[in-house]
């Protein structure tokens, strides 16, 4: 296990240092950029009085012609507001007639496929954008399924009178989360003094205390696990939930904690001191991380209707850092690119039966080697970003 | 004793300020004071402490005894991020920048603490949110200008040339709209000119943004440039301060950087 750990480290720090390459290789041009300088020199002079000699002695070496600077990225995915608008709302029209057209199979894999990405884009928080490494994210999964499951099968029953359980699931599901959430506190607390592989090692540890406290724990099954749980995760509901989790995580980036979060992974001391409280930020983007993977949880849970500790091992864990990786850290088109890849090759690779197992890790070390930074990795599509 | 009503009250009294790393005593107790607007020059040879006193200034270390009091306000016991928000910023000897972030993000990360939108308001983008954004980017594209690295606003920051990477750090820290301004040899690297440039720049960030500065330099026609005074620093204790012509002559300076005279 902890072989795998080292193994993922070993592939993270060659994506970091790879990131840094590619962006030296794209944007150090010296000849815009000497260009550039004696633009600013002009307009230097216009800005401020006192440093007019400074412009005059860099005007009289004026020569190279003017240069326009590079224009930023990924312009070219353009997608404008309103079209992302349409493209969601057909979507959820789709939601509802895929499952009357389709066959059931495909209806499960693209239940699958949705609760992947809430998976992926709720560890894409802590790993790709806060630049911590957490391969505990399974945990956060089993409390948000157990802790709904046990709303759903025994404590609903106890209300006299029924609900419908249109009503009730999405509460369910938020319970979950929340659940979920309040666990990831501690974890929080534990991530303001360690970092990097240190807290890596302690997410592992917890995944394990959670696991071995729900095999122990006789109310839910204990090892056998927790059976009879209604199948209300349809494919409009899983599509409502990505829908609201890939808002919320759009709108939380874009704002000046999204920022923070960024500043911390870049260098943490300068993060502080630029007015970052890097508790608070760290405990912020832990609480919803679990959050979201608690809802993904809870919506696992009523699908396959059936759950149990070994269901949220390492192994799980794993599959949703390959997600991460595939589609490309601090992206959520990434996460959306990289869940969908992942579900659908999972699919497809099937007749391979065992060898799969070996086909999976081999396109990531192919990934590692040819596209560091995952499919997506520090891009965004249009549709994922705000307008100024 | 002349206390002309002139004389104002000084915006940071550091008190007998000690640190001591295991039985290694870096700071030993310093004492100095700093008028509003004042720029004042720290030297002394390496090892001296002088960084030490800048993080301990910032917050980023705590001192083991001895009091730094900031407009009458105890703050050596606060966090990094407290006293950035009380009005210190400072820069890095090694300077870090968030490198693999856009010039221009790395000064919104700084514009960021005049924000005051809620979690709420930003979740559900209203127009404050939207509008706060958009100010705090054009506020970010003025001080670009101001620094003149406008046409770098979109590069990343690792990517820029040494002297511009000092002065983006200089214009980071001048986006938290700071009273004191810490610099840690802002010079450092740069060539004649550059630096030059820099006086005159920091001469005029002074008067319009009426910020203090204390500032760690070797360069002595920088601090000449620049400070009204000068500390002067060896093995962490004040063995002078005045105008730099006063500590040029200072017996004990002189032998702090050149030895002992042989008799």
């Amino acid at each position: 296990m902890i072989r795998l750990l080292d193994e993922f480290r070993c592939h993270f720090a060659m994506l970091r240092k790879h990131t840094i390459g590619l962006t030296r290789i794209f944007h150090t041009d010296h000849l815009r950029r000497s260009g550039s300088q004696m633009d600013t020199a002009l307009i230097s002079k216009s800005s401020s009085g006192s440093m007019d000699s400074y412009s005059r002695r860099q005007t009289s070496s004026l020569a190279l012609p003017h240069q326009p600077s590079r224009p930023p990225r990924h312009d070219q995915y353009e997608i404008s507001g309103l079209t992302s608008f349409y493209l969601v709302v057909l979507g959820g029209c789709s939601s509802f007639v895929i499952p009357e057209l389709c066959s059931n199979y495909i209806t499960c894999i693209l239940i699958t496929l949705a609760i992947n990405a809430i998976l992926c884009v709720s560890l894409n928080l802590i790993n790709g954008y806060m630049g911590e490494f957490s391969v505990g994210h399974a945990a956060f999964m089993a409390i948000g399924a157990y802790g709904s499951a046990i709303i759903t099968v025994k404590i609903l029953p106890l209300i006299p009178f029924s609900l419908s359980s249109f009503l009730t699931f999405p509460l369910m599901v938020v319970a979950g989360g929340l659940l979920a959430a309040l666990v990831g506190i501690p974890l929080a607390l534990l991530s303001f003094k360690t970092r990097g592989d240190y807290l890596a090692i302690i997410t592992l540890a917890f995944l394990m205390i959670v696991k071995s406290a729900l095999e122990n724990i006789s109310y839910v099954g204990g090892p056998r696990g927790f059976l009879g749980i209604p199948p209300l995760t349809t494919l409009p509901w899983v599509y409502f939930w990505a829908v609201v989790t890939f808002w919320i995580m759009r709108h939380f980036i874009h704002s000046k904690w999204g920022r923070s979060i960024i500043a911390i992974r870049e260098d943490e001391i300068a993060a502080e001191a630029m007015g970052v409280s890097t508790r608070s930020a760290k405990m912020m983007t832990f609480v919803i991380s679990s959050f979201f993977a608690g809802i993904a949880g809870g919506l696992f849970a009523h699908q396959i209707q059936f759950i149990n500790p070994s269901s949220f091992d390492i192994l799980r864990s794993t599959n949703i850092l390959v997600m991460v990786y595939l589609g490309g850290v601090a992206s959520l088109s990434g996460s959306l690119v990289g869940a969908g890849v992942f579900t659908i090759l999972y699919q497809i690779l099937q007749p391979l039966g065992v060898w799969r197992m070996v086909t999976m890790p081999l396109l990531l070390v192919l990934l590692m080697i040819f596209r560091p930074r995952g499919i997506m990795g520090y891009q965004e599509w249009s549709c994922f970003k705000l307008k100024e | 004793m002349d206390f002309t009503p002139e004389k104002q009250s000084p915006i940071l009294e550091v008190s007998l300020l000690n640190k001591n790393f295991g039985g290694m005593r870096t700071i030993i107790d310093l004492s100095f004071e700093l008028a509003p607007k004042e720029c004042l020059g720290i030297i002394g040879p390496n090892g001296a402490g002088k960084t030490t006193l800048f993080n301990l200034l910032s917050g980023i270390i705590r001192p083991s005894s001895g009091k730094i009091l900031w407009f009458h306000q105890e703050i050596q016991k606060k966090s990094s991020s407290e006293i950035v928000h009380l009005g210190i910023a400072r820069t890095f000897q090694n300077i870090r920048l968030f490198k693999q972030l856009s010039v221009l993000e790395n000064i919104r990360i700084a514009y960021d603490i005049h924000l005051t939108y809620t979690p709420l308001q930003a979740l559900l983008r209203t127009a404050l949110t939207r509008e706060e954004e958009k100010k705090s980017a054009q506020a970010a594209m003025e001080l670009l200008d101001v620094f003149s690295i406008t046409s770098l606003a979109h590069q990343p920051a690792g990517s820029l040339s040494y002297g511009d990477q000092r002065r983006l750090e200089i214009a980071r820290a001048l986006a938290l709209h700071p009273r004191l301004l810490l610099l840690d040899e802002p010079a450092a690297g740069m060539n004649e000119s550059e630096m030059y440039q820099l006086v005159e720049l920091l001469q005029w960030i002074q008067k319009k943004f009426h910020v203090s500065m204390l500032l760690i330099e070797h360069h002595m026609a920088f601090i000449n440039g620049l400070c009204d005074r000068t500390l002067v620093l060896d093995f962490g204790t004040l063995i002078a301060q005045g105008t730099l012509e006063e500590i040029r002559h200072d017996r004990r300076v002189i032998e702090a950087y050149l030895g002992e005279a042989v008799t």
